[in-house]
């Protein structure tokens, strides 16, 4: 029987749910054995090459890009997961949501801020960056998602008893300690 | 001297005397009833609805009903505690609860009930509140998008010649915490702190203070809210 194939990515975040992912330790050998890696930032696989068991999504919806990415996931996954308070809040790049229009933080990020030189005065146009959505959603409003891992980051022993129970076809049942928002 | 009576909790026999609250009989026995708005030494109002209990089929505040003979009561039982939890999660999606950059994070007690009650998303959709945030006042920040108007500040903090620091102000969805300036720059560290503790969630918080407990460290980052009291029992059985 082939190995179950994870798939992992980081949308609207800090890369810090990976960095926790990867705080496992020597277990990661374990993990190895027990899984395969498609498309991720750790293998550095850009595309979907086949079908996956475990999707793992990190980060909110904040441009078309994390759109059209979770999307994609949702597509070629049987399982997803969102990791980190970004994927299930909006964490961070959320607290832009309660501003009056994307007009206005745009201008305070590029424009009007005290630190701000811009010569010219332009808003970041470039054909080539996504178009940046009027909220930043959490991931289960836009696809649907099958498990939560809160946190921030989610604890390393939190994301492996995770995986290991799913790979089992256990219940999740997370232990307190690791099972913070923050 | 009053007379006793019996009455159930998740089917275990106590005995109680006419006059105490639900709420009471429970704690003093070491079962945990989950509560938000209730606060050691304040008159009980509430208004959370977190400590709903079934009383013979009907769900009460236990903080407020008072025991009466025949009672029979469910509490943690999957109904009431998914009710709760509820409760919990239009909470988290009616103000802006994002605990990584709160300071109360690890003693918040609404995150607590969450832990407790193992929230892991709320089922209902994030409002992302736009309400002020005043840090006027030198010894204190109140960030409205943060409280869950329990009135707990309002009820239990006073200056020391007895006067209110905090009120209500406005009603319906329109109601909020309002704070005395001029009472209020004048309070004492020991008082700013208070008013920090009292707060269940980190809508008021002492300010220079910032993260100053460890992770690892905090109320409720070892421990549920509530297992205090459950180790009355384990001591006594």
């Amino acid at each position: 029987m082939s190995k179950p194939i994870v798939a992992t990515t980081a949308l609207a975040s800090c890369f810090g749910c990976h960095m926790s992912f990867l705080d496992i330790d020597d277990r990661i050998l374990q993990l190895i054995d027990l899984v395969d890696f498609n498309k991720s930032p750790i293998d550095d696989i850009k595309t979907f090459t086949k079908k996956c068991d475990i999707g793992i999504i990190e980060g909110g919806v904040a441009n078309s890009e994390n759109y059209h990415v979770l999307k994609e996931f949702r597509k070629n996954c049987k399982i997803l997961i969102s990791l980190g308070e970004c994927a299930i809040m909006g964490g961070l790049p959320a607290m832009r949501n309660n501003k009056d229009s994307i007009e206005s933080c745009l201008k305070e990020a590029y424009q009007d801020s005290p630190s701000t030189i811009n010569k010219n005065n332009i808003l970041p146009n470039d054909e080539e960056l996504p178009m940046i959505l009027d909220k930043v959603y959490p991931c289960h409003e836009v696809v649907k998602i099958d498990y939560f891992l809160p946190g921030c980051a989610p604890r390393a022993d939190l994301i492996w008893d995770a995986l290991v129970a799913l790979l089992n076809g256990k219940e999740i049942d997370p232990e307190y300690k690791t099972y913070k928002f923050d | 001297m009053k007379k006793k009576f019996k009455i159930l909790i998740d089917g275990k026999e106590l005995s109680v005397k006419h006059g105490q609250t639900i709420l009471e009989v429970a704690s003093n026995n070491g079962i945990y009833i989950p509560t938000l708005c209730n606060y050691v030494n304040l008159e009980p109002q509430a208004s959370c609805r977190v400590c709903s209990v079934k009383v013979n089929g009907r769900p009460m505040t236990a903080c407020t009903t008072t025991v009466r003979p025949k009672m029979e009561i469910e509490n943690d039982t999957k109904e009431m505690n998914e009710l709760r939890k509820i409760i919990i999660e239009t909470m988290f999606i009616t103000g802006n609860h994002f605990c990584p950059s709160c300071e109360k994070s690890g003693n918040c007690e609404l995150q607590a009930l969450a832990y407790r009650l193992k929230m892991d998303v709320p089922q209902f959709s994030y409002s992302f509140s736009n309400k002020d945030i005043d840090a006027s006042n030198p010894k204190l920040m109140i960030d409205h998008n943060r409280c869950i108007k329990c009135k707990r500040c309002a009820r239990g903090i006073k200056t020391d010649d007895g006067k209110d620091i905090f009120a209500f102000k406005n009603r319906g969805k329109k109601i909020m915490i309002s704070i005395d300036n001029e009472l209020a720059k004048n309070i004492s560290d020991e008082k700013a702190q208070e008013a920090m503790d009292i707060c269940p969630v980190g809508a008021i918080l002492k300010k220079e203070r910032g993260f100053i407990d460890p992770i690892g460290t905090r109320k409720y980052d070892n421990k549920p809210i509530g297992s205090d009291i459950e180790k009355l029992m384990e001591v006594r059985s």
